[in-house]
């Protein structure tokens, strides 16, 4: 079976990922935490990364995370891309994460 | 149930993948595949559920909730729930009967909170699933997975908590069974029952609307979810945190997610709820035991990660 060397280039950390594996999983397996894990299931947008080199497969992504333009430009949730070569990946900022605000009233 | 509205009903969930989604549904969770539609909708049930489906999988690009459905008493308290409700100025859309298969009309409106809810007094009666309603035996044969008992409420994420509760609890009577309040004495979470249980549906705040935490089933024992954590093992399923007790009603609980990354629940045990009962409040500086009352702090996934 392949092997494909992941490597991130924000944080430097590299790691190996098996054919057919995600590139999320294969991080978890070496206890890495350079992406930021979710529902591990394309849909929360956690894990949103963007791949600068090599090629991958996706699985089933939610739209509004991946909508099919930032696909295109290599903007996807690692929980779902499954290399077909080495990679180059980098982290995307996550969206603000809204903080529980006090704008609800209490009675 | 003073106002006629009795139990959570249903629940239409978004999934990316539909055979997935019922391999995890049905093989995982233990729920039974009782129709589809021209839609492509599945219709699922837990086994001790009397009426035709709790469960209804929407193939779609993005998954999420579409909707929670209560059923009420009957058809005269859904038209007052109907007109108190536009009363009060919520706009109601009429769901003719049929638009679910075997499920009559629903009125369905959304709280401020972005949430789309339903009410609906008919539903096929097809009673428990596998046993007799005379002399019935305590369980049936051919169950799967965690054999989960019937589904139980929604945890919903958005913004106007107050707002939502004028509408749950002055408009279609529910009651505030616990909250957690922030040091300025503002609500961020409201557990809201018509029943017996701790909660028959919850919001926390967030800023953001719409947003659906997760979506439970009830299972009888400590042991079912011990079991329902090795099932989880077992199948590689993605983990949230558990099994552990929340501090919150007290049940004991473990998350994991569905194929699409919408979050599921199995829980047993909780606290009880009566009217006279006065809501029961935990502080947000003790927010980590409230929610997991043993690790006693939050995961970062809990208050984020959300479809
Ligand atoms: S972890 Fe949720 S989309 Fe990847
Ligand atoms: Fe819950």
């Amino acid at each position: 079976m392949a092997v494909f060397q992941v490597v991130n280039r924000t944080t430097g950390d590299h790691f190996t990922c098996q054919e057919g594996q995600s590139v999320l999983k294969a991080m978890e397996q070496r206890d890495l935490k350079c992406v930021p894990v979710g529902c591990r299931g394309g849909g929360c947008g956690f894990c949103k990364i963007q791949v600068l080199e090599g090629h991958f497969e996706c699985g089933k992504m939610s739209k509004r995370h991946a909508p099919p333009e930032a696909v295109e430009k290599g903007e996807v949730l690692a929980c779902r891309i499954y290399p077909l070569t080495d990679l180059i990946i980098e982290c995307v900022p996550l969206p603000e994460a809204a903080p529980a605000k006090q704008t609800t009233k209490n009675r | 149930m003073k106002k006629g509205v009795m139990r959570p009903g249903h629940v239409q969930i978004r999934v990316l993948d539909m055979d997935e989604a019922v391999k995890h549904y049905t093989d995982l969770l233990g729920m039974i595949e009782t129709d589809r539609d021209d839609q492509g909708r599945v219709y699922l049930k837990a086994w001790t559920e009397v009426d035709k489906f709790s469960l209804v999988l929407r193939e779609a690009d993005e998954p999420g909730c579409d909707f929670m459905g209560f059923k009420v008493v009957d058809e005269a308290a859904l038209n007052q729930l109907e007109k108190d409700l536009v009363d009060y100025g919520v706009g109601v859309e009429q769901i003719p009967a049929e638009e679910l298969k075997d499920c009559g009309r629903r009125v369905r409106f959304t709280v401020p909170s972005g949430h789309a809810f339903e009410l609906y007094a008919d539903k096929k009666y097809t009673g428990k699933w596998g046993v007799s309603s005379v002399n019935p035996e305590a369980w049936p044969r051919g169950l799967q997975g965690m054999k989960a008992v019937r589904f139980d409420h929604c945890l919903f994420y958005g913004p106007e908590l107050a707002a939502v509760y004028d509408i749950f609890v002055n408009v279609l009577g529910f009651h505030l069974a616990e909250q957690v309040l922030d040091p300025e004495g503002t609500r961020v979470a409201q557990f809201l029952t018509v029943s017996m249980k701790e909660h028959d549906v919850a919001f926390i705040h967030h800023e953001e609307k719409g947003k659906f935490h997760h979506a439970s089933f009830y299972l009888d024992t400590w042991e079912a979810v011990l079991r329902a954590a090795d099932l989880i093992s077992m199948t590689d399923t993605s983990i949230d945190i558990g099994p552990t007790r929340h501090g919150l009603t007290h049940g004991q609980t473990i998350y994991f997610f569905d194929p699409s990354g919408n979050r599921n629940e199995v829980f047993c045990g909780g606290d009880y709820f009566y009217p006279d009962h006065k809501p029961v409040t935990w502080k947000t500086e003790e927010l980590g035991k409230a929610i997991f009352y043993h690790d006693r702090v939050l995961n970062e996934r809990f208050m984020t990660v959300l479809t």
